[in-house]
């Protein structure tokens, strides 16, 4: 076989395989979904041809029950609260998954190796399954409150479920390894006679932290930052399971406008909003990491 | 496992059928999953000579898509009734004159000629369910009368009622209550389900149309939305003796599935044969017994399980409406939406 012999052909060729799974598995049913949402709604579901977009304006304005247009703020309360809880699970995960990241650090290679390992055991069961396990965590009847009930340190129930505070929980619990990781990388390269030196220079441990070790990491902090918010802000099962559903979140919106609304161009309308929100956020810290790089020359 | 290895044979003998090697005889039944027992397509063979090949869809939305694609092979399917009056409507069924066929007598009169099929000239019964509310009477002294206790809750169900998450069965339940019609499009009836829900939610725990069983049963909840075969299963459960399905007297939502045959069909006589086969009522005890649900035929009682011959939640009393969920208009469909999105904003 004739193998060609341009370069540039055979860096094409190569990476075809790649081009091809990215094209048909990910920008495909994304140009799908653009299109969709320019298109008209056919009642029984799906799409019907024509070009409008009612979808995107529904986001900001709606028809009352009276038929008079009005700014409507739903989707806009919703989007915001979708924000906020991924940022507290963002916040979350950097408090719970820093230290454990930096201890993983300060371990033999063996010990790091096993540690790194057990991070990633949750990985291996189905996030439906580790959400319900938090529901029978969390319940009235649950792990946390029978034995508290039954040495009789409180008599009613703590009322944990159905909460936001149980979203948090759980949004924090699905993504931590996505935290842990990315800021072990970092910090692993971290030469600790840097930490020493500030120590000899009269730094407190704070002033150390705070100059020294989070800068480094800070690469890692940022990556797993974003690693995070991500599949917080569309995040499906958490607020479904463990939120009760009386505050809808982008998610549980996006799934009702393609069951139960059966209005597919407003789902694929908030699902490209949320694909906006998601490059913002990557475009950011692809600038942050860019300007890092011109720092350190 | 093996319901994938039936689904890939089956289709695998369809694709046959389609390339002209088709054999008189046959029948192509496509049926929801877990909905056909065995035992009645062995029995109709045994009895006819005709040979059911079975294939399975999971959603109306599927069989629906597949039917106005055209030219698909089968010989009967089993929409529910509000898929059923789109598919007269737009004209994918054969006509099978099913009220002049020998064990119609044994349809409950309730259920002869419904508004989705008004001279059932298409369509013959299959299953059928009712949506309701539940109570836990050892920890809710509930009116189980009204939907009025469902949707004004007080007292100890405040804080401790579940309600579905899908607004469909909610709404109808909300049209009875309100003595609105089914799909209303109507601005002032529109305000007044938004005021009721509005008026509900504070009372609510959990919008969920999973698990529901399991909620009241561990008294989660105290009062909650169901379906009377869920509920059934919750009432026989261990520590669920207590589980009420309730009849309100303003009525129950309902949903029919029945046979009907695509156009297009190959095997009309035969599809005919296999709908009065199953009106009989030994025949029709045979499917409620396989699926846990209700059927039309109420002299398939004596062949039923006897838990589920017994079971209340399956018998709807006379005089209790049951609203059949209907195919509804987009306004409806749109004003339904933004009650439900601008409820759990």
């Amino acid at each position: 076989m004739n193998l060609p012999q341009n370069p540039a052909t055979r860096r094409f060729l190569g990476l075809l395989p790649a081009w091809l799974v990215i094209g048909i598995f990910m920008v495909m049913p994304m140009m799908i979904l653009l299109v969709f949402s320019f298109m008209e709604s056919d009642p029984y579901g799906g799409v019907d041809p024509g070009f409008t977009i009612e979808a995107y304006r529904q986001i900001l304005f709606d028809l009352n029950f009276d038929d008079e247009l009005e700014f409507d703020p739903v989707y806009l309360i919703i989007i915001g609260r979708s924000i906020l809880l991924a940022l507290i699970a963002v916040f979350g995960c950097l408090i719970f998954g820093f230290p454990v990241a930096y201890y993983i650090t300060r371990q033999e290679r063996r010990v790091q190796n096993m540690l790194l390992y057990l991070v990633t055991i949750p990985f291996w069961t189905n996030l439906l399954v580790r959400t319900y396990a938090w529901i029978l965590i969390l319940s009235g009847d649950g792990v946390i409150e029978q034995p508290l009930k039954s040495l009789g340190i409180i008599e009613n129930s703590l009322e944990m479920m159905y909460t936001n505070g149980a979203v948090a929980t759980g949004l924090v619990y699905s993504y931590l390894p996505l935290m842990v990781l990315p800021i072990y990388a970092s910090l692993e390269k971290l030469d600790f006679r840097l930490v020493e030196a500030a120590h000899d220079l009269y730094a407190s441990r704070f002033q150390a932290f705070k100059q020294v070790i989070v800068p480094l990491a800070k690469p890692g902090i940022i990556a797993g930052c974003i690693l995070v918010f991500v599949p917080s802000v569309g995040a499906f099962i958490a607020p479904d399971l463990l939120g009760g559903g009386k505050k809808l979140m982008l998610g549980s919106l996006i799934h009702l406008q393609f069951a139960s609304s059966r209005n597919w161009p407003f789902g694929g309308a908030i699902a490209m909003l949320l694909l906006a929100f998601v490059m913002i956020a990557l475009l950011w810290q692809l600038r942050s990491a860019r300007k890092r790089m011109e720092e350190s020359g | 496992m093996k319901k994938l290895l039936i689904a890939a044979v089956s289709s695998a003998v369809l694709s046959f059928a389609a390339s002209g090697a088709y054999a008189a005889g046959e029948l192509n039944f496509y049926n929801w999953t877990d909905y056909t027992p065995d035992d009645l397509l062995e029995k109709f063979q045994k009895e006819t000579g005709i040979k059911v090949n079975l294939d399975t869809y999971d959603s109306n939305e599927t069989l629906l898509a597949k039917l106005k694609s055209g030219a698909t092979g089968y010989d009967l399917a089993v929409p529910s009734q509000n898929f059923l009056e789109i598919m007269v409507k737009e004209g994918l069924l054969e006509e099978a004159n099913v009220a002049s066929m020998p064990n119609y007598k044994y349809v409950d009169a309730r259920f002869k000629n419904p508004t989705w099929d008004p001279e059932q000239k298409y369509s013959s019964p299959w299953q059928m369910g009712t949506t309701s509310f539940v109570i836990r009477t050892d920890l809710y002294d509930g009116d189980c009368s009204s939907l009025k206790e469902f949707f004004e809750p007080t007292g100890k169900a405040v804080g401790q009622l579940g309600v579905f998450k899908t607004p469909e069965e909610v709404m109808n339940q909300a049209h009875l209550y309100l003595g609105q019609e089914m799909c209303t499009e109507k601005n002032e009836d529109f305000k007044a389900l938004q005021k009721l829900f509005e008026g509900q939610k504070p009372a609510v725990k959990i919008y969920s149309s999973e698990g529901t069983p399991d909620r009241i049963v561990d008294g989660t909840v105290v009062m909650s939305s169901g379906w009377n075969g869920d509920m059934f299963n919750a009432r026989t459960k261990e520590g669920g003796t207590t589980v009420k399905y309730c009849y309100p007297k303003e009525g129950v939502v309902g949903w029919f599935d029945s046979l009907v045959i695509p156009k297009g069909a190959k095997n009309i006589e035969a599809a005919k044969k296999f709908m009065d086969f199953v009106m009989k009522p030994e025949n029709m005890a045979l499917v409620s017994n396989f699926a846990s649900y209700a059927n039309a035929i109420p002299d398939s009682a004596p062949f039923l399980n006897p838990e589920l011959a017994d079971a209340p939640e399956l018998k709807v009393p006379n005089g209790i409406p049951i609203a059949f969920g209907q195919s509804c208009g987009e306004k409806y469909i749109k004003a339904v939406d933004k009650i439900w999105t601008k409820l759990l904003q």
